[in-house]
């Protein structure tokens, strides 16, 4: 069904300086799907990321979601939640004024009891009125995911999002994301862990050189690691540096 | 169910988040602010009163020093946003692109505005300007002179934060825009500094209007293409 489709790419290229960071990739994603992406760095991940969240214009191609083009409207974006390495947080603010802000540009009808039950979610309601640079990496991190799910995206874009999370927090954030997959939230989530990317998603895929390389569903009895591992690193062999 | 702000609106909530990080941190507001008086300070220890009247000095220190220290905050606005890629965050919002230039060109303005209720006062009582006069005869020529500086800046800061001179980049790419408003701008308060009637103000006045309407209309219009990577 048309209305189930979540994200859809369309010969979707993007060029820096001539030089091609994506190279025409095809895919759709229907609501509840979580894509796990690898790929070694310069692949084209983060790149590819940026364009369906509409970040990026696209040198050639589209980005759909729910077959709305990102980049022609603008209340298209807030289907989206997009957490990356990078925090996207003002150290100034705290936690809290943090979260508000963004669930008020997403008009959110209360921003302020939305931003407390996010930071509720990832266990962060004792460090909401804490100013973000007081932080550890790991805690902007969590308050980054939960400014991501405030206003309740339909799709949500996962850049690396357990780099600097402790044992504890990685396991919360996963319970967290396997709640919204099973909710219905379409996810793609970049990772250079196999294991961790694999146990969330029901589709994988191999980025290289911009292009996908490889796609593949979810099996019944769940994916092998040790053999897609595999089968990743020989595929990825060749293409790092 | 989300609803999405409207453009004023969006632009509204943007102003303030940017206000309530310089409140928090105060840093722009004070190096500015400290600029400004030394700079009109340093003026005046300059000063031969018995060679020039200070009628006539004190419109140029006031323009020279409000050009560059709004430069200064004008460095900050979109410096924010890219510390940890904050852009992003705002970039991903479901509101018009336009709404981020407007609201980050106002929290400049009054960013502006409250670095020039403090430097006109202190330049009355160094320049021996009745204070009262001067307020309300520089006052609104400040307040116009501040929308087009706000209006131009804005737009470059955001064009220059990305680069690595952005500390040069912002006032080679500024200063030629600004020089129609410090010039309207010492015309129209040199003559109401010396009680001559506004109807000989009023060409440079409308000048002044004019450079406002203009470029906060296409500065609006141009910012989303400044995003674009």
């Amino acid at each position: 069904m048309t209305t189930d489709v979540a994200v859809r790419a369309v010969g979707l290229e993007k060029s820096f300086s001539r030089r091609p960071a994506v190279r025409g990739v095809d895919f759709t994603l229907r609501r509840g799907d979580c894509l796990a992406l690898f790929g070694p760095n310069g692949a084209g991940k983060t790149t590819l990321l940026r364009l369906i969240a509409g970040l990026l214009k696209p040198t050639a191609g589209a980005a759909l979601l729910r077959e709305v083009d990102v980049r022609r409207d603008h209340r298209a974006r807030g289907a989206v939640g997009f957490v990356s390495h990078q925090s996207m947080l003002y150290p100034p603010l705290t936690a809290l004024e943090n979260v508000e802000f963004a669930a008020r540009l997403a008009g959110v009808p209360s921003p302020g009891a939305a931003a407390r039950t996010a930071l509720a979610s990832l266990q962060l309601s004792a460090l909401s009125n804490i100013e973000v640079r007081k932080l550890s990496r790991g805690q902007q991190q969590r308050v980054s995911v939960a400014r991501a799910l405030v206003h309740d995206p339909a799709v949500l874009l996962l850049d690396e999002p357990y780099s600097g999370l402790d044992e504890g927090g990685s396991q919360a954030l996963t319970t967290l994301l396997e709640s919204l997959r099973d909710k219905g939230v379409t996810m793609i989530l970049v990772t250079h862990n196999v294991a961790e990317g694999l146990a969330l998603s029901t589709l994988a895929a191999v980025m290289l050189d911009g292009t996908l390389a490889r796609m593949d569903t979810r099996p019944a009895t769940g994916f092998d690691v040790a053999a897609f591992a595999s089968s990743y690193r020989s595929l990825a062999g060749g293409h790092h540096g | 169910m989300a609803n999405p702000p409207g453009l004023f609106t969006a632009a509204w909530i943007i102003a303030r988040k940017d206000l309530a990080v310089e409140l928090r941190t105060r840093s722009a507001f004070l190096s500015v602010l400290v600029f400004t008086l030394l700079a009109i300070a340093t003026f005046f220890f300059a000063w031969d009163a018995t060679a020039v009247a200070s009628i006539d000095l004190a419109p140029g220190v006031l323009w020279v020093t409000f050009t560059f220290a709004g430069l200064m905050g004008l460095q900050r606005s979109f410096g924010m946003e890219a510390q940890d890629r904050a852009i992003d965050a705002l970039l991903l919002a479901p509101v018009e692109r336009e709404a981020i230039y407007l609201g980050k060109a106002l929290a400049n303005l009054v960013f502006v505005g409250a670095v020039l209720a403090i430097a006109l006062p202190a330049l009355a009582i160094l320049y021996n300007l009745p204070l009262l006069v001067a307020i309300t005869a520089l006052g609104p020529v400040a307040a116009l002179a501040a929308i087009g500086l706000v209006a131009v800046g804005t737009l470059f800061s955001s064009m220059a934060v990305n680069t690595r001179l952005a500390e040069l980049l912002l006032p080679m790419l500024s200063l030629p825009f600004f020089v129609p408003i410090v010039m309207a701008s010492s015309q129209v308060s040199t003559r109401l500094l010396a009680g001559r009637p506004l109807e000989e103000a009023m060409p440079w006045l409308k000048i002044l209007i004019a450079f406002d309407l203009v470029f906060v209309v296409a500065c609006t219009l141009a910012f989303p293409y400044t995003l674009e990577e």
